[in-house]
């Protein structure tokens, strides 16, 4: 019983973070501009590594493993963004941007 | 005495992101022992000289039931968010209609400013283009925005996040700003649009009558 629940969990939470990073591999092709890009190259595998990291801890249970994920978990969601950031910013002050995909742009509004 | 207790502060905050860094090696090692602490202690000394920066200021306050509201709501933000880029990315009509929007938060504190930022972030759809530290501005670029009144909602669920946070662990500084800004928000008109005119003065002035 408890080995089903746990297959049960397993394939869920490792189907889910196969999925998001299925999604994150297409959208990185399929979108049309950078910064539409880095939503698609940084976002949904976070949901990803959260579910594969957190199926990981639920199977092999100990303290260990738990903050090791824990930390994994942190770094990724602290450093993902920042780097998100630093390649939106460049893109947009470089203006690797198409603005026809925009319906409002108040950041170019302030500097020009 | 203002200055003797803004360095007491001084030295709380450094002590508490000094023991953060000891909890991040010993969450490393996965060891909870002397040894981790020991070494922890010496890493976290080294990393504070050699990569010096101005310590953040703490607020000195935590609302640890706020906090677990915050992160779980974070989480579910996450998921939905998730599933929405993902569905937009393998749809075979996504058209793509963005926005990057300016959304002046009413803190004025680096902590808050910041959390916000990555919160908002770590959700799928949106992105920090730049902040501007001195209006507390983030500018955001967010996926999928084609209506005023989505981009509008946007900003709303911004300025939840941010009221989420200053609960959990604002300053007393934050806290009163969030209320006179939701007091504010409360008398303006089309903020509450169901509500009937007088209901509405007459909360406005006791507000006003309050402070």
């Amino acid at each position: 019983m408890n080995q089903v629940a746990n297959d049960v969990v397993t394939a869920v939470l490792v189907l889910a973070g196969a999925v998001m990073c299925f999604a994150a591999g297409v959208g990185l092709i399929r979108f049309p501009d950078v910064l539409t890009r880095l939503h698609a190259a940084t976002k949904p595998q976070i949901f990803g590594l959260i579910a594969v990291t957190t199926d990981v801890a639920v199977n092999n249970f100990s303290l260990g493993t738990v903050t090791l994920v824990v930390a994994i978990v942190v770094f990724q969601a602290l450093t993902a963004p920042m780097a998100a950031h630093l390649v939106a910013r460049a893109g947009h002050d470089s203006e690797h941007l198409r603005t026809d995909l925009l319906i409002v742009d108040e950041l170019g509004k302030r500097t020009g | 005495m203002t200055t003797r207790s803004e360095r007491l502060n001084g030295y709380v905050s450094r002590l508490t992101l000094g023991g953060g860094l000891v909890l991040l090696w010993m969450l490393l090692w996965g060891s909870f022992d002397w040894r981790g602490l020991v070494t922890g202690v010496l890493v976290a000394a080294l990393v504070s000289v050699v990569f010096y920066l101005p310590a953040v200021q703490l607020s000195g306050r935590l609302n640890p039931w706020r906090t677990v509201l915050f992160f779980l709501r974070l989480l579910v933000d996450i998921v939905s968010a998730s599933v929405q880029v993902a569905a937009a990315a393998v749809s075979p009509r996504y058209r793509a209609s963005n926005a990057i929007l300016a959304v002046p938060l009413h803190t004025r504190s680096d902590l808050i400013l910041t959390w916000t930022a990555v919160a908002t972030s770590i959700v799928p759809g949106s992105l920090v283009v730049d902040i501007d530290r001195v209006t507390s501005t983030l500018y955001l670029h967010v996926l999928s925005m084609r209506t005023p009144e989505q981009i509008e909602r946007f900003r709303a669920s911004v300025f939840e996040t941010e009221r989420r946070i200053v609960l959990a662990f604002g300053s007393r500084e934050d806290l009163e700003r969030l209320r006179v800004c939701a007091a504010a928000t409360e008398k303006s008109p089309q903020k509450s649009p169901e509500e009937s005119p007088e209901s509405s003065t007459e909360t406005s002035t006791e507000k006003t009558g309050d402070e």
